[in-house]
């Protein structure tokens, strides 16, 4: 369908996981997509692939979200190159579990830097771009305990109930010059940062799932390419529950 | 069109003020430098210049004559 045909997009945590996928199907879509990881991986030659295979085409973009140095850069690069940018997806993200009792100052400022300071600058710099176009489209990863909660997730959830809570203040600031800014809230995703609970919890999880499974990455980058399409060009300020209708 | 045409353009353009007042003008001195407007004047000096201003000094960025001494800094290179 060319959804995103010759949009300009960067997704951050693009190595694996929703991130992965979200760019495969930007590239599917014919966007030129900047994928953002940390350091250079064996993505290259899967990135090539993408490029070759779809009518997009997708690029490395090496930096790490709490560096504000490299991710002004980052940007800098993309309008020196393209001259615009029409999507970001804030998805770079940690997640790391501890017990009220067990939470320390260390933990949540680690969880904060990324999953939240990381989103704010990316936003700050895509929108010196985006205010000049006078168009633009924002879309953070939030999660189900960021809206819910979730016992043992106190660090995590808080952090991406802030990322929810500052989707909605950037969406009323920035309708003004024409940009939308969205976020997707996945439930249980079958990625390796939620297998990371372990396999008895997992399956304790699924059981709350009404769909009765994980969700795949590619559901929840269904839902990031509908807001970063103009599919969705009448809606900002949401939050979309990607969850199979879980009940946490 | 030298550096400090642009740096006026950018004002011009994006607060509708005319030259004459930019002298002595500070953030919110007018309706059109709020928030909003401060948004605006930025992408159009960080246009205008090719640069790309750092959050501390978009903050710091409270009138005509500091945003002069903030371009002026070494990392953005601005001469006037």
């Amino acid at each position: 369908m060319n959804l995103l045909q010759g949009k300009v997009c960067l997704v951050t945590g693009a190595s694996r996981g929703i991130g992965l996928a979200t760019v495969k199907r930007f590239a599917e879509e014919g966007a030129i997509v900047y994928a953002n990881v940390r350091e250079p991986k064996n993505l290259d030659k899967y990135y090539d692939e993408l490029s070759e295979n779809n009518s997009g085409s997708v690029s490395s973009v090496y930096f790490d979200v709490r560096d504000e140095s490299a991710s002004k850069k980052a940007v800098q690069r993309i309008k020196c190159e393209q001259g615009r940018l029409d999507v970001l997806v804030n998805n770079a993200g940690v997640m790391k579990d501890a017990l009220v009792g067990m939470v320390s100052s260390f933990l949540m400022k680690e969880m904060y830097e990324t999953n939240v300071q990381g989103g704010v600058n990316m936003i700050q710099f895509a929108t010196k771009i985006m205010v000049k176009q006078k168009s633009g489209s924002i879309i953070n990863l939030s999660s189900i305990v960021g809206i819910e909660g979730n016992a043992g997730q106190m660090a995590y959830s808080a952090s991406k109930g802030a990322v929810a809570a500052m989707t909605k203040t950037a969406a009323k600031e920035l309708a003004a010059y024409g940009i939308r800014v969205n976020a997707v809230a996945p439930g249980m995703i079958d990625t390796d940062m939620y297998r990371s609970i372990g396999d008895e919890r997992m399956k304790e999880q699924i059981k709350n799932i009404k769909l009765g499974r994980l969700g795949k990455p590619e559901e929840v980058a269904d839902a990031i390419l509908f807001f970063a399409s103009d599919l969705s060009r009448y809606i900002t300020g949401e939050i979309l529950g990607v969850d199979g209708g879980a009940v946490i | 069109m030298t550096n400090i045409e642009k740096y006026n353009n950018a004002f011009v353009n994006s607060l509708e003020i005319t030259e004459d007042r930019l002298a002595g003008l500070k953030y919110q001195d007018i309706e059109a430098w709020d928030s909003v407007g401060h948004m605006t004047l930025v992408a159009a000096i960080e246009d205008a210049f090719d640069i790309m201003l750092d959050t501390d000094d978009i903050i710091d960025f409270n009138s005509y004559e500091k945003g002069k001494e903030i371009l002026s800094k070494e990392e953005y290179g601005v001469a006037f």
